[in-house]
């Protein structure tokens, strides 16, 4: 393997980690809702700016960080609670609209309650380059794959041992059935939106020390997560890690080997072509129930 | 214990049920028959609270529910089993049992585990399949233990032996049988209008949305009207 191949390697795997954070974070609420939520790539944008801000004022970086990643959860949680809940049986197509309504507002309170510069946040450990068989490696690239290992490992304990996430998985495989065991799924709803604010701003976090934040980052991380939720197969777990790592590589390799001005191209070339060819993705369902 | 006043419910602008007045003893297995479409299971729906109510009201142990959300009436033992089974198809069969369980404490859950194995023992012997991929018959089991896992005061049994063979029909019936013997009040929903009505108390005989007949099983299996129009007597 070529220094240069291994290099674009794990600059695809870095990114492609923060795809999938994203990406779970749109499957989450697709699963509880059926709605894609456009809103998910402000949260990545929240969970950024505020950690610079808070940062800047004088914050220890940790502090800064559970402090912004709180602040995202509860934009989430405010968000299902006055602009979802209130359009309860609307149609799907509805709440999508307003969660692109609601993208728009919360890019316009950013530039109110920050500002329109580019921030660069400090590196959590160190800007040193670690060498790896002919390829530099950033220690916060380190940082990004190791936390989201732990979040997917935090994630899959959830989903499959805990009764909390099982009602989260039966309330999307049949809302029916869920309401007449006695889940109550206005909560799941809420939960699924907290939940994936959560993750988005941790991606927001991670990423900001290698490509700095902005008011306006969460619409390109957004349609990334979205692409990658969609090439993995919108509403699996395991197919937006997937999607979210493949996406990153391809675009890594592109950009290296074709050119770096295709690089945003490729995520919308692979929406397409999965459109096309294999419209529920790498791992999504085929409905195959016995009824 | 359960009581329905001039219950009416709507779909859109298309009437469903047009004022049900009906009432569950403690105790009683009460059945309710009817064509399709004559609302059966829309009233079913609309006592666990997933169907909304126009007019009326419902009354649970005297206490108006009307307006109580479907949780709330679970927490209090109004359970339903659902037309169709509906079991979770991607989770296996012991989560879907602890699901059941959901409003319950979790040391409730294990003993209830315990007491559906000992009545469905197959349930035990495919508890770590995924629910999606079992018979019908055996979807219908499932189905059945999730909704006891709740601990039912009032069952609600929506079809359970639609679309299942003759054997596990009866098996289905004999099952029912078993848990009114153990004290559960059970409201029956069933296409099969003879088996239905040879095992209830007592029966309301429902036609596009209204109480037609009611009285004990036997008055009804003898009545008439109801031979012609559901018994093909």
């Amino acid at each position: 393997m070529s220094a240069q191949f291994l290099q674009f390697l794990l600059a695809g795997l870095t990114v492609g980690a923060i795809y999938a954070l994203v990406a779970l974070g749109f499957s989450i609420i697709y699963n509880a809702s059926q709605v894609i939520n456009f809103a998910q790539g402000e949260f990545v944008m929240i969970g950024g700016m505020c950690t610079v801000w808070l940062a800047n004022a004088g914050w220890p970086l940790p502090a800064a960080i559970a402090a912004a990643v709180l602040v995202a959860a509860a934009v989430g949680l405010a968000l299902e609670k006055l602009a979802v809940e209130p359009a309860r049986g609307a149609s799907v197509v509805t709440l999508i609209i307003i969660t692109i309504g609601a993208s728009i507002l919360l890019r316009g309170l950013a530039t109110i309650v920050w500002d329109k510069n580019i921030h660069p946040l400090k590196a959590f450990s160190g800007e040193a380059p670690i060498q790896l068989g002919g390829a530099t490696l950033l220690p916060q690239s380190l940082w990004v794959l190791g936390v989201t290992v732990v979040i997917v490992l935090l994630l899959s304990w959830f989903f499959g041992r805990t009764l909390l996430g099982k009602a989260l998985l039966a309330t999307s495989h049949n809302r029916l059935a869920a309401q007449l065991v006695g889940i109550n799924v206005r909560h799941v709803l809420l939960a699924s939106f907290g939940l994936s604010a959560a993750l988005g701003a941790v991606a927001g976090i991670l990423v900001a020390p290698i490509t700095f934040t902005a008011w306006d980052v969460g619409v390109m991380l957004g349609l990334k997560g979205f692409a990658a939720a969609i090439l993995g197969g919108m509403g699996s777990g395991p197919g937006a890690v997937l999607g979210g790592l493949v996406l990153g590589i391809v675009e890594a390799m592109g950009a290296g080997y074709v050119s770096s001005a295709y690089k945003d191209a490729i995520a919308f070339v692979i929406i397409l072509a999965v459109l096309f060819f294999l419209p529920s993705g790498l791992l999504g369902r085929r409905s195959s129930d016995r009824v | 214990m359960l009581e329905a006043k001039a219950l009416a419910s709507h779909y859109g602008r298309i009437p469903a049920l047009k004022g049900i007045d009906l009432a569950v003893r403690e105790g009683e297995l009460v059945a309710l028959v009817g064509a399709n479409g004559a609302g059966k299971t829309t009233l079913l729906r609309a006592l666990s609270g997933v169907q909304p109510v126009s007019a009326g009201c419902v009354l649970f142990d005297g206490e108006d529910i009307t307006r109580a959300s479907p949780h709330w009436r679970v927490r209090r033992g109004i359970v339903q089993v659902p037309e169709g089974r509906q079991v979770f198809g991607p989770l296996s069969v012991e989560d879907n049992l602890l699901l059941g369980g959901y409003t319950r404490k979790r040391a409730e859950g294990a003993r209830g585990l315990e007491r559906v194995y000992a009545m469905f023992p197959m349930l035990r012997d495919k508890r770590r399949e995924a629910a999606g991929t079992l018979s019908g018959g055996q979807q219908q089991m499932l189905a059945m233990g999730r909704a006891l896992m709740a601990q039912p005061r009032l069952l609600l049994l929506d079809e359970p032996s639609m679309g299942l063979a003759p054997r596990l029909v009866e098996e289905v019936f004999e099952t029912v049988h078993a848990l009114k013997s153990a004290g559960t009040t059970i409201f029956l929903v069933d296409q099969n209008a003879r088996a239905a009505l040879a095992i209830a108390d007592r029966a309301y005989v429902l036609e596009t949305g209204t109480i037609v007949h009611a009285g004990t099983g036997a008055e009804l299996l003898a009545s008439k009207q109801v031979q012609a129009a559901y018994l093909g007597l």
